[in-house]
Order: C-alpha cells, then sequence, then structure tokens
C-alpha cells in the first residue's frame, strides 16, 4: 500500500513522469491497436474470433529475427518479409482450419483457433528455444542518433520505438486505404455486411475470406516484426498480445476503426499507469482486468436497455 | 443407457465399474498417480458439461474454481494446524510436522471447504457473467481464470508465485497414494450419480430449455439465472472439491502453471466432453477415458511434440468431430438411444 501512494505521489510531484509514461504507453499501444485491427476485420467479416492473434503476432517477429541472426537481413526488411511470410501462414490456417469453422457456432471457432493458438506456440518453442529473443535496430546509417533524450534524460525515446510506431501507423493507414478504395477492399466490406446478398450479386465470399484471414495473419507479423525490434519476444508471449486484442475489439466494438484506434491507445497508456503504480508484476494482470471490467460494464449497458424495454 | 436395454444389465455394467474403480490401484500400483488423474479428468468433464452441455454455457473458466479450490484447501489444511503466513514464508523450509490425523482432517475438511467457498465464488461470478452469452460468456469466464492466477502469484499471504508446498501423506506411501485415489474416485462416483439423478428432474429438463431457447424459456417463465447460477454452484462444488483434492496430491503447486493452468486442464476439460459427445452423460466421462490414454501416450512416445499432438487434438476434434462419440453413435445407431426413426423406404411406401 505504501509502495502505491509513494508511486501515486511520485506522479503527482514529476508531472513529467507522466508524460514519458502516456508516451511509452502510446506507442504500445499503436502495436496493440495493429494486432486489434486485424482481430476486429476478420470477427467483422467472418464472424471468427481468432484466439491465436497473438500467435501470429510472434510468429512474424521470430521471422523476422531468425532471418536477421542467420542470413543477416536487416531489421526493417524483415518487417516486410513477415508480412509476407504470415500472409502465407495465414492462409495455410484458414485452408486447414478457419475455412471450416466459419459457419458453425461462434465458441467452434473460439476453440479451434485456440487449438491453433497451442499448435504455433509449441512449434515456434521447438523450432527457436524458449528464451526471449530481441533484435537492435541501428538506424545510424539514416544519420540519426539511437535515443533522443528530452526533460533533461527523464524521457528517453529510442528510434526503434519512434520507427516502429511510424510504421504501425503507414500500416494502419494503407490497410484503411485499400478497405476503402480498392475492389477487394469493396468486396470485403460487403461481405462483412450480408454475405449471402454479397454472394448472390456475384462476390466470392470464399476468396474474401481467405484475403481477410491472410491480411490479418500479415498485419499480425509485421506487427510482430515491429515487437521484435522494440521489446522482446517470446514463444508463449502471444497469449497477452490475444487477450489485449480481444480487450480493444470489445471495447471499440466491430467495425468501428477510429474506435479500434483510440482504444489500443488508450489500452497502452492506461497498461502503463498500473504497472507504475502497482508494480511490473501486475501488468499482465491488469490487462486481463480491463477486458472484464469492458465486458462488465457492456452488460450493464444492456441490462439498463433491457429495463427500459420492459 | 446406451449399451444395455434390460434393467439388470444395467446393474450388472454398474457393479462392474464399480469393482474395476475399486481394485484399480490393487492391480497396478505403478499406475496409481495416471488414475487418479484419469478421475480428476472425469470429473471435471462432467462438472463442465453441466453447463457447457447441458445448459449450453461454455465456460472457458472453470479452471478458475479448479485453482481457488486447491488454494482454499490447502489454506484450511495449513491453517488448522499452523500459522499459514509463517507457513508459506518458510516456503517448505522449517520444520512443520504433521501427523496422520491432522493431515487427514486437512485432506478431507479441506476440501470440503474448497467446494463450498467455490459455490458461493461461483453464484458471486455467475451473477456478474451470466447476462453474457456465447463466445462473451467463454471469452469472459476465461478472462477470470487467468486474472485470478496473475493475482494470486503476487499475493503473498499464499506463497506468491512460488505457490504451496502442502506437506505428503505422514504415513505409509502406498496407503498415501491409495488415500488420494480413494478420494477422487468417491468423489467421481458421488457426482455421476447425482447428475445422472439431476438430469432426470425438472431442474435437468430446466437446464436443457435454456441451452435450447433460453428466451423462450424465461417467456415460460423459468427463472433462467436462478437455475443458471444453481447449475453453476453445483458444478463448481465438484470441480473445487477435485481441485482441494488434488492441491494435495500434488504436494507443491504454484499458482500460474498448476492451480489456474488455464492452458492445461482449462482446455482439456472442454476437449474431453467434446471427444465423447456433450450433453450426453457417459459422453464425458469416455471422452475422459480416451483423453487420458491419447494424452498418456503421446507424453511417453512423443515427448517434446505432445503439445503440438495436443493442439492438433484440439482442432481435429473441433472442427471435424464436435459431436464426439456419442453424438456419432446417436447418428449411427439411434435405437441404442431409444430414439426410433422411421425408415425413409417405410415413409415412401406408406406414401404409396
Amino acid at each position: 500500500m505504501d509502495q502505491i501512494a509513494s508511486n501515486i505521489g511520485l506522479l503527482i510531484d514529476f508531472p513529467i513522469v507522466n508524460a514519458a509514461i502516456i508516451i511509452e504507453g502510446l506507442m504500445i499501444g499503436a502495436l496493440f491497436a495493429l494486432a486489434a485491427y486485424g482481430l476486429a476485420l476478420v470477427w467483422g467479416v467472418m464472424n471468427v474470433k481468432n484466439l491465436a492473434q497473438g500467435d501470429f503476432v510472434i510468429g512474424g517477429g521470430y521471422v523476422a529475427w531468425y532471418l536477421n541472426k542467420s542470413f543477416g537481413l536487416h531489421p526493417l526488411l524483415g518487417v516486410v518479409v513477415a508480412f509476407i511470410v504470415m500472409w502465407g501462414i495465414g492462409w495455410v490456417a484458414y485452408k486447414l482450419v478457419i475455412s471450416r469453422v466459419i459457419e458453425r457456432d461462434l465458441f467452434t471457432s473460439l476453440l479451434a483457433t485456440f487449438g491453433l493458438a497451442i499448435m504455433m506456440a509449441q512449434i515456434m518453442n521447438l523450432l527457436f528455444g524458449s528464451d526471449t529473443q530481441s533484435l537492435e535496430l541501428d538506424v545510424s546509417f539514416l544519420g540519426l542518433p539511437n535515443t533522443f533524450s528530452f526533460a533533461g534524460g527523464i524521457i528517453n525515446l529510442p528510434a526503434a520505438k519512434i520507427i516502429g510506431v511510424l510504421m504501425a501507423a503507414g500500416l494502419a493507414t494503407a490497410v484503411i486505404l485499400f478497405m476503402k478504395n480498392s475492389r477487394m477492399g469493396q468486396a470485403i466490406r460487403a461481405t462483412a455486411q450480408d454475405a449471402r446478398a454479397a454472394r448472390v450479386l456475384g462476390i466470392d465470399t470464399e476468396k474474401v475470406y481467405s484475403f481477410t484471414f491472410s491480411l490479418n495473419a500479415a498485419i499480425c507479423g509485421a506487427a510482430g516484426a515491429i515487437i521484435v525490434m522494440v521489446w522482446v519476444i517470446q514463444p508463449f508471449y502471444g497469449i497477452t498480445y490475444s487477450v489485449r486484442a480481444f480487450v480493444i475489439v470489445t471495447a471499440a466494438g466491430l467495425g468501428n476503426l477510429p474506435g479500434v484506434i483510440a482504444a489500443g491507445l488508450g489500452i497502452g497508456a492506461a497498461e502503463q499507469y498500473g504497472a507504475h503504480i502497482f508494480g511490473i508484476q501486475y501488468q499482465q494482470g491488469i490487462a486481463v482486468i480491463l477486458l472484464l471490467l469492458v465486458l462488465l460494464y457492456r452488460l450493464l449497458q444492456q441490462r439498463r436497455k433491457r429495463q427500459v424495454l420492459q | 443407457m446406451a449399451f444395455t436395454e434390460s434393467k439388470t444389465g444395467k446393474i450388472g455394467l454398474y457393479g462392474v465399474l464399480l469393482v474395476a474403480t475399486i481394485v484399480a490401484p490393487f492391480l497396478f500400483p505403478n499406475y496409481s498417480v495416471q488414475l487418479a488423474t484419469l478421475w480428476i479428468f472425469i470429473i471435471v468433464a462432467i462438472t463442465w458439461d453441466m453447463t457447457g452441455g447441458q445448459m449450453g454455457y461454455n465456460s472457458l473458466g472453470n479452471i478458475f474454481f479448479y485453482g481457488t479450490g486447491m488454494y482454499a484447501a490447502a489454506v484450511v489444511g495449513i491453517g488448522l494446524v499452523y500459522n499459514v503466513g509463517d507457513y508459506t514464508a518458510a516456503a517448505g523450509g522449517g520444520i512443520y510436522e504433521f501427523t496422520v490425523t491432522q493431515w487427514m482432517t486437512g485432506y478431507l475438511l479441506g476440501s470440503l471447504f474448497a467446494g463450498v467457498f467455490c459455490a458461493i465464488t461461483a453464484v458471486i461470478l455467475g451473477y456478474l457473467f451470466f447476462g453474457l452469452r456465447g463466445p462473451y460468456f467463454a471469452i469472459g469466464t476465461l478472462g477470470v481464470a487467468i486474472a485470478a492466477g496473475e493475482l494470486v502469484s503476487n499475493w503473498d499471504w499464499v506463497g506468491g508465485g512460488q505457490g504451496i508446498s502442502l506437506p505428503i501423506y505422514p504415513g505409509d506411501a502406498g496407503v498415501g497414494k491409495n488415500v488420494i485415489y480413494f478420494g477422487f474416485a468417491a468423489v467421481g462416483v458421488v457426482l455421476f450419480i447425482f447428475v445422472k439423478w439431476l438430469y432426470s428432474t425438472r431442474f435437468g429438463a430446466a437446464i436443457n430449455a435454456i441451452r435450447d431457447d433460453e428466451e423462450k424459456a424465461e417467456a415460460m417463465g423459468l427463472q433462467t439465472l436462478r437455475y443458471k447460477l444453481t447449475a453453476w454452484a453445483m458444478s463448481a462444488f465438484f470441480v473445487g472439491v477435485a481441485g482441494g483434492m488434488s492441491g494435495f496430491q500434488l504436494g507443491h503447486f504454484e499458482p500460474l502453471e498448476t492451480a489456474y493452468q488455464t492452458i492445461n486442464l482449462g482446455i482439456f476439460m472442454v476437449v474431453c466432453v467434446l471427444l465423447g459427445g456433450k450433453g450426453t452423460l457417459w459422453g464425458p466421462i469416455i471422452g475422459a477415458v480416451m483423453f487420458q490414454i491419447f494424452k498418456e501416450v503421446t507424453w511417453n512416445y512423443f515427448l517434446g511434440w505432445q503439445w503440438v499432438a495436443l493442439g492438433a487434438l484440439i482442432v481435429v476434434t473441433v472442427v471435424y468431430f464436435q459431436d464426439g462419440l456419442m453424438g456419432w453413435l446417436m447418428q449411427k445407431k439411434p435405437e441404442w438411444f431409444g430414439i426410433r426413426v422411421e425408415k425413409k423406404d417405410d415413409a415412401a411406401q406408406t406414401a404409396q
């Protein structure tokens, strides 16, 4: 308790610490938002709740890490390669498993993707070992310092994080533009609205589904390749990203893209505050408790709606 | 049930199973740990099926009651003799002796208390979460289990991330193993008799109605929330007892991997039920046996790949074989289940 009080006191006495926490939180949140956006896409278009979301993220991270360690591929190029490789893995996962659970009840997709998540985590564990891994991003070739410091060293921004956030933002923008303007994006949105009507109008929904799921895996993979530069990855960290993606999508609601981004950034910041106040060991617990709070809040909202109806 | 028509046949079958249950640990003394684990699987599978199969509320968080039961029983078992805080602070060190009587009291009273405690927790949690439907209920309960594991691992009074080391049975080791085995077996048998009776009552019909169409059940005047809470509390009671006992079986447990083992037992129980066939009396039991055999075989012969094999089993079961063995049998041999099917040819003939 004393510890918590003194942590809060620190925030009040030194407002600049708040800024440091918020910036850190927003950066983490940007990557959460990316994974959550993929989930919202799959959830909205094909009504599949993908619990393997986090494992796609970690998978992308390992692709970039492995190519760097074995072939010396630059981490920034690794993001592109991870996008492509995870696209392929997503396609395989779709053909083998997901395509058979789309029309089934929702619990089926939850469990099937849970099995997929266990398999992916274990295969990565067998291939790459259970140690945490990360990549050093050296940006001196761009003529930039590797760390930017503000406010007398309280706020330290590694260049890797800034580049990571910029790439995340760029990727998100590209996907949004693609969904808005391209033919395939329109087909995806039409399928999300009414799959049967889309089929009647000549849209190959099967192709739309496989495309959507592959795209989701690819987005996650790119996010993972960014994460491996910024933090660390480990075969079993996937579940934490899955949980956060679920928190964000549940909080924002489906098909609400600005909501997903806002919720992602907000959860990143909330988690950092929680970790600062209660201690880092509670970080995972805080993410899950946020999920429960969001669910309960939604429940109360609906209960009120029901009472109004009565 | 399925396999026999006559009453004497039924009684004979149950008699054979009961005798097998009693003699099994003496016939295969080397496997008594595996047999006890099999009973845990049977208990958690039947209890999961009470809400998942019979009531249509697929919980992924029943493991919460297992872990909570483990902790509740351990705290009672230790607390009857020593100060819990001192005991856990010593983390297995220090001199804490238990006599056989003290151990047995802790084992039995602790597990019973764990069951009651979990039932009460289930009512409180159920009151909060039963408004959630379908996948949201599954995600919400999963969240409860994960959060509980994280919080308990930061709670020093119960040992934090280190967990608790319970005393092993102070008497003869062989007797200790049998005490554990028969504890589980007794809970399992009582549970089976209980659900067999329960599903034949009005209560069973009511929870089936909730599964089939909750809105209509409510419109018919069923107090759905009350039924849901009762069903979940009953299933939580048995999971809690089983969890409490497995704490004493393991001797040492810690929060994330053993007590609140969300991705192990928490998912296994669902897979057991799906393998056997959900919503049936025998399905969970058959599924648990099948799963336990699969698990032991992969753990022994595919070491290293056992988890991959398990993940594959989950995917294949869920995607291709969701009705389970009983569902498949029900389709192939409906007459075994007392379902009369008019043959297509007969119908065509009468039409002519």
